[in-house]
């Protein structure tokens, strides 16, 4: 009984891992003030990257490939930031083109690489006679590094102010256009991480559309877990286990398995509708989705 | 503070187009094709000759329709991306209709096109339902969308799998009562072009002229003047999502019973059409009569991508591409149209 549970948890964790990473990057730029949409598109080129820089050999460095993910999920984000802080263009609108740019461009570079084999897939840890990937650990380590940063540090408390009140932080001497553009980059590198799980652990291989929606989720699970880090681990953990299910369950029921396939979406929508009802909207920062003009409420 | 001039917005607006596709040029350089052969492969095989326009036509129908109630939307500040979902809704009732209900046969076309409408309507109105508890309505239409491919995919492989068919997944042929007439030789099924150009016409007149048109605009514009106006914003969403879906289920319509004949697959129904949409809507700023330029425009991209895929092999994706720089490019030029650009210090 007990080994099921904690099969089931392990699982659920595997899969839940890009949804965690993912979140956590939304949560850093939205925190600062900048919503980015585009994650589903950031994920894909990770994903490309990664798998492009790890399958040129079989001894091609994984921290390479890894390093090569975070930086092409950060070059995008560049894109949305040049945008929507530099050119204050609506941040809804630009984090959209974003995610068609990656998806895009990523199915374009990505056709020669489709279907080949991965020889150097990142190795999966042994813990108890249950195997995690280091990705994992790595995605639950740094949801409690940002939640402390976020709370307890200077910089942290810097970058929260400039979501919540841009003009008051302009006032103290804090560069809010720097501090945001800093902010988005970083979600791009930790969308592109969450690619890179994709590509070199959980799949180890590259097909397009492989992040079939992941990304959007991980957006909406931002609103879900009230912009908290930690709390985005059990969100994570959530959905982790509905597509475990959907996986345990396919085929060994009379339920059509597209009732699995629609399951994540429909319940994206239950858990917002609900965060909604709950009023949980207001947990968002306050300067969220806005430009900042100097001298202009 | 004046509205900056038709002449200067349009002057950015063709800019801008124009510098995204030199941003795709050199995507393409770094996907080592040619931009020159890509272009120019683009340009021959759809303005080129007439079985290239006709193809462009096809694909200009649903752009027209969606792009139309999405400028609408866009007013109105209802951003709505699942119009790929709701133009799937409307193949599946306009499907419905034509397969399964005892309509007679010279109403069986209007009845098809208003259960496209229908259907794509309800599903956009789930979405300003969510709304009205404070769900965003860009993650709740893109949830939707992958909820509706299911949908139809159930609906192909399951209850509705065609007699006649074995190994494949679509429903059996509509009856011919239902076919679209098309312009001889083509796929342009010009009942569905027409119902487009009316209602680009239509929409322009009740945006610009109308009491609702007007309540439309101050809902987007300036919320908090709605408010104390006594204009009830949840009405107004409501309303135009109701108009944006129907409008993107009446291109699924068109797309089932003009060309395909059968309910199949959601990637063969719809080739992108909901998110290409979205620039021709955003190209138009807003105004309906203008996707009647602009939607041709993304046809000759859809077409053109079609075209890249069969003679240069390349993913039907690069649409994809030409459509999100397309669109970066347009909300970044905005601070153009606002604000001149003085070289060196004033």
């Amino acid at each position: 009984m007990d080994s099921i549970v904690i099969e089931a948890l392990v699982r659920a964790l595997a899969v839940g891992t890009p949804l965690l990473l993912a979140c956590l990057g939304a949560i850093l730029n939205e925190r600062a003030g900048v919503v980015n949409l585009g994650v589903e598109g950031m994920m894909a080129v990770g994903a490309l990257a990664a798998f492009a820089v790890a399958s040129k050999s079989p001894d091609a460095s994984l921290w390479a490939a890894v390093g090569a993910a975070m930086l092409a999920g950060a070059a995008l984000s560049l894109l949305h930031a040049f945008a929507t802080v530099t050119l204050r263009a609506n941040q809804f609108v630009s984090g959209l083109a974003l995610a068609l740019i990656g998806t895009g461009a990523a199915g374009l570079l990505g056709k020669k690489f489709e279907g080949l084999p991965l020889f150097n897939k990142v190795p999966d840890w042994t813990l108890g006679g249950f195997t995690i990937s280091p990705f994992t650990v790595a995605a639950l380590i740094l949801a409690g590094l940002l939640a402390f940063w976020l709370t307890a540090t200077r910089g942290g408390l810097t970058l929260r102010s400039v979501g919540e009140n841009p003009a008051a932080a302009d006032v103290l001497g804090v560069n809010v256009g720097l501090t945001r553009v800093l902010a988005v980059l970083g979600g791009g590198a930790l969308a592109g991480l969450a690619g890179a799980f994709l590509s070199l652990s959980y799949r180890s291989s590259w097909a397009d559309n492989m992040t079939n929606g992941l990304g959007w989720i991980a957006v909406a699970l931002v609103i879900f877990v009230g912009w908290r880090p930690l709390r985005a681990i059990a969100g994570a953990l959530f959905f982790g286990f509905l597509y475990y299910l959907q996986f345990r369950l396919q085929g060994n029921s009379n339920v059509p398995t597209e009732v699995f396939s629609a399951m994540p979406f429909i319940l994206v929508l239950v858990v917002l509708a609900l965060a909604g009802v709950r009023g949980q909207a207001g947990d968002a920062p306050a300067a969220l989705g806005r430009a900042y003009v100097r001298g202009e409420r | 503070m004046t509205a900056p001039s038709a002449a200067r917005t349009a002057l950015v607006t063709v800019a801008s187009v124009v510098v995204a596709l030199l941003i795709c040029a050199l995507v393409f350089v770094f996907a080592g094709q040619s931009p020159a052969e890509v272009y120019g492969t683009m340009l021959r095989g759809t303005l080129g000759d007439p079985t290239g326009l006709a193809e462009v036509g096809r694909r200009t129908i649903p752009l027209l329709l969606i792009g139309t109630g999405l400028a609408l939307a866009f007013r109105a500040q209802f951003f709505n991306i699942g119009a790929e979902g709701q133009l799937l809704l409307g193949a599946v009732f306009a499907a419905g209709t034509a397969l399964f209900l005892p309509v007679p046969g010279a109403l069986l076309i209007p009845a098809v096109f208003v259960a496209g409408f229908v259907g794509g309507g309800l599903w956009a109105l789930v979405a300003a339902a969510l709304r009205r508890v404070n769900v965003n309505e860009i993650l709740s239409t893109l949830m939707l969308n992958y909820i509706a491919v299911a949908l139809v995919t159930y609906l192909i492989a399951g209850p509705w799998k065609g007699k006649d068919v074995r190994g494949y997944i679509y429903t059996d042929n509509f009856p011919q009562g239902a076919w679209l007439p098309t312009f001889s030789g083509t796929q342009v099924h010009w009942p569905t072009l027409l119902l487009g150009v009316a209602l680009a016409l239509g929409l322009q007149w009740l945006l610009t002229r109308s009491t609702f048109g007007y309540a439309l605009r101050v809902v987007g514009e300036n919320p908090g003047a709605a408010h104390y106006a006594g204009l009830s914003s949840t009405r107004v969403a409501t309303l135009v999502a109701l108009l944006t879906g129907g409008l993107a289920g009446l291109a699924g319509a068109g797309e089932v019973a003009g060309i395909h004949h059968r309910l199949l697959e959601a990637s063969q129904i719809s080739l992108g059409y909901g998110f290409t949409a979205v620039i021709v809507a955003w190209l138009a700023r807003g105004n309906p009569a203008l996707c009647l330029i602009t939607a041709p425009l993304m046809g000759v991209i859809l077409a053109g991508g079609d075209l890249l895929k069969i003679d240069l092999n390349l993913p039907f994706r690069v649409v994809d591409i030409f459509s999100g720089v397309i669109l970066l490019c347009l909300i970044a030029s905005e601070v153009f149209v606002r604000h001149r650009v003085q070289w060196g210090r004033a």
